[in-house]
């Protein structure tokens, strides 16, 4: 098999605050294969955004990528200097954003804001420049992209800025694109008009993509793995249709149990007990020992991440196994 | 835009008009400049003869409508002490003040926006904490005891500059202005720098407080994730947020800037109008205090006015026609 886009080796992201070390990612590991879409799903605070800032080397004071590897074509992103990181960004990564009301700076004019991007890696003209964001413009299904290229983002509607926010991650092409939550702020049609778009696209130029998110059913329905981020740590990855019909980890199945669906229509929701624990405060072991239902005296010490399973690696003392679990 | 303009206009109107009935009630109930214009061994036809000449014999309502009259017509009233029309004498020494508060705007912004965006971009800097530091002085600090300061140390102690007047002046339209020669530069940079001091503060204050809250909007980190140099993510994606508070407060304080450099304009004995409107205040010369409030209420409805329309071209999203509205 070919080199992968991106590998993601026992990355550690951990913030130096003066409350203590927020160990914000800690050890997560996963590949992204070329054209491929890899689910990142977690509660909120789980450390997915961070996982994600992480790999395009925005992560801010007093955050830092305090271990690991980021092979991207086999160069180490952690390693790299900040301007050759730079020279990526945008060009070959790219990233889109949760709320497309705030990615776009609302004083810049879309072209100014598409064309700087282009001309940012590229040495080609106003023209030539303008040119390509009207193409890419086009692409993302945004009609009469000459006028609009001359509007401000306040004139466009939230699905609408989605759209430019993507086609300016798609300006050049990247190898890897990662959407933090690039959906959640829009209406359920136009998520499903995004999503289409964005399948269609990562088919058909071969870029791979991160897609971050909390939401299982967009997981389902776009991408080829999925990892599932709890309290800073993988927890549980396989690919996704393994995962969401026989889940390993008793979060996993939580997080399955807690979305509404028509077969269960009439039953009280299954929701997981409890909170996401503080960061700063983990219980000693398993992190979610605390608010799961299968644990024993075993979950006292640290889990680590196997593979049990051809495929699928989950990081639990007591997964759930057997056929007869799975339906209880 | 136009009906916008139109409609400001009208509002200003009656701004202005409001304005003046307080100043003249206001100045009325300050005293009787009688007792000041004519000598105590005046007997009561003299003394009746020149109240009726100053038209002061007159009642109250209709000394306004009088008032009213003439400034229609473009005549704010005869000044009591120089005997010349008020208007005049403020407008002679208008381009005095007027280069002092421009000079000392130009300084504020020349010196304040860059310590501001400095101190912003690098919080934790012991340059920016001691540029945060200078600024509480320059807030706190009295500007009459800083032009003191001033005058002792860079005229009286270093010689350096001349410490009181506008020095040789150029003409420009017909007027004299300091700042066309070099030695009325260095006549007006103490003044300038003293009256500036205030202002500078303000706005190093602002700018580090508007990059420190763009810095954190999801549009710079966008902007870094495209792979933009931080050069342009700083001087177009941050500065062109950040200018739209700084123009506001910045234009706002024009008008104080000329109104209250009453203050530097004594210390330093510059001929302005600020000087002037201290000396009629003694002598209750009621027509040039009256115009003289006139002109600075005029004044704040222009500035308002560019500031509104600046505004519009920072801000694509203020839009100045009111649609439907």
């Amino acid at each position: 098999m070919a080199e992968p886009t991106l590998e993601v080796r026992n990355l550690r992201t951990h913030f130096f605050t003066r409350a203590g070390v927020v160990k914000a990612v800690d050890d997560v590991s996963f590949t992204v294969e070329r054209g491929k879409v890899l689910g990142l799903v977690g509660e909120s605070g789980s450390g997915k955004s961070v996982t994600g800032f992480s790999i395009i080397g925005l992560v801010d004071p007093p955050g830092r990528i305090a271990g690991g590897q980021i092979l991207f074509k086999g160069k180490d992103l952690a390693r790299i200097s900040e301007e050759e990181m730079r020279s990526l960004r945008g060009n070959r990564i790219a990233m889109i954003f949760q709320d497309p009301m705030m990615t776009l700076n609302p004083v810049l004019r879309i072209d100014t804001q598409m064309i700087e991007t282009v001309q940012a890696h590229r040495n080609c003209s106003t023209e030539e420049a303008r040119q390509r964001a009207r193409d890419t413009l086009g692409m993302v299904g945004i009609p009469s992209p000459d006028e609009r290229l001359k509007s401000y983002p306040h004139q466009f509607s939230g699905g609408m800025r989605q759209r430019v926010a993507i086609a300016i991650a798609l300006l050049h092409e990247p190898e890897l694109i990662i959407a933090d939550e690039p959906t959640t702020a829009l209406d359920v049609t136009i998520q499903g008009q995004i999503l289409a778009e964005v399948q269609k696209l990562a088919a058909t130029t071969g870029t791979s993509l991160i897609w971050i998110t909390h939401d299982l059913s967009v997981v389902a329905g776009l991408a080829d793995d999925i990892a599932v981020m709890y309290a800073g740590r993988i927890v549980e990855k396989g690919a996704v249709s393994e995962v969401l019909d026989t889940p390993l980890h008793p979060y996993t199945a939580g997080l399955i149990g807690s979305v509404p669906s028509r077969n269960k229509r009439g039953e009280p929701l299954r929701q997981i007990p409890g909170m996401t624990p503080s960061l700063l405060n983990l219980p000693p072991g398993c992190a979610f020992r605390t608010r799961c239902p299968r644990a024993a005296d075993a979950c006292m010490a640290e889990p680590a991440i196997e593979q049990i399973l051809p495929g699928r690696e989950v990081r639990c003392f007591r997964p759930l196994t057997g056929a007869a679990e799975q339906a209880a | 835009m136009t009906v916008y303009l139109v409609r400001r206009l009208i509002q200003a109107l009656f701004v202005v008009l409001a304005m003046s009935v307080i100043v003249f009630v206001g100045v009325f109930a300050i005293g009787d400049p009688v007792e000041i214009l004519i000598s105590p061994d005046a007997d009561q036809i003299e003394r009746e003869r020149a109240v009726q000449a100053l038209g002061l014999d007159l009642p109250l309502w209709q000394q306004y409508l009088v008032f009213l009259g003439n400034a229609l017509q473009g005549d704010l009233g005869r000044s009591f002490v120089f005997n010349e029309p008020a208007l005049k004498l403020i407008l002679q020494r208008m381009p005095a003040t007027l280069e002092l508060a421009f000079g000392a705007m130009f300084l504020s912004i020349l010196i304040g926006l860059p310590l501001g965006l400095y101190a912003g971009l690098r919080p934790n800097a012991p340059a920016s904490k001691a540029i945060m530091a200078g600024s509480i002085l320059g807030f706190s600090l009295p500007t009459f005891w800083v032009g003191l300061m001033l005058i002792m140390v860079f005229a009286v102690q270093l010689g350096w500059l001349p410490s009181t007047g506008r020095g040789d002046t150029g003409t420009l339209f017909g007027l004299h202005w300091s700042f066309l020669t070099v030695d009325g530069l260095a006549h007006m940079a103490m003044p300038a720098l003293n009256l500036a001091l205030f202002k500078i503060s303000l706005v190093i204050r602002l700018t580090r407080a508007g990059v420190r809250e763009t810095m954190l909007m999801d549009y710079v980190k966008f902007a870094r994730a495209k792979g933009l140099s931080p050069a342009r993510v700083t001087f177009v994606h941050v500065f062109k947020n950040i200018l739209i508070p700084v123009v506001t407060v910045v234009g706002l304080e024009l008008g104080s800037t000329i109104a209250f450099s009453v203050v530097t304009e004594s210390v330093f004995a510059w001929p302005g109008m600020g000087k002037l409107i201290i000396d009629s205040i003694n002598v209750l010369d009621r027509p040039v205090i009256v115009a003289y409030l006139m002109i600075i209420v005029l004044m704040f409805i222009t500035i308002n006015l560019i500031v509104d329309l600046t505004y519009s071209m920072l801000d694509p999203r203020v839009r100045l026609e009111t649609k439907g509205t």
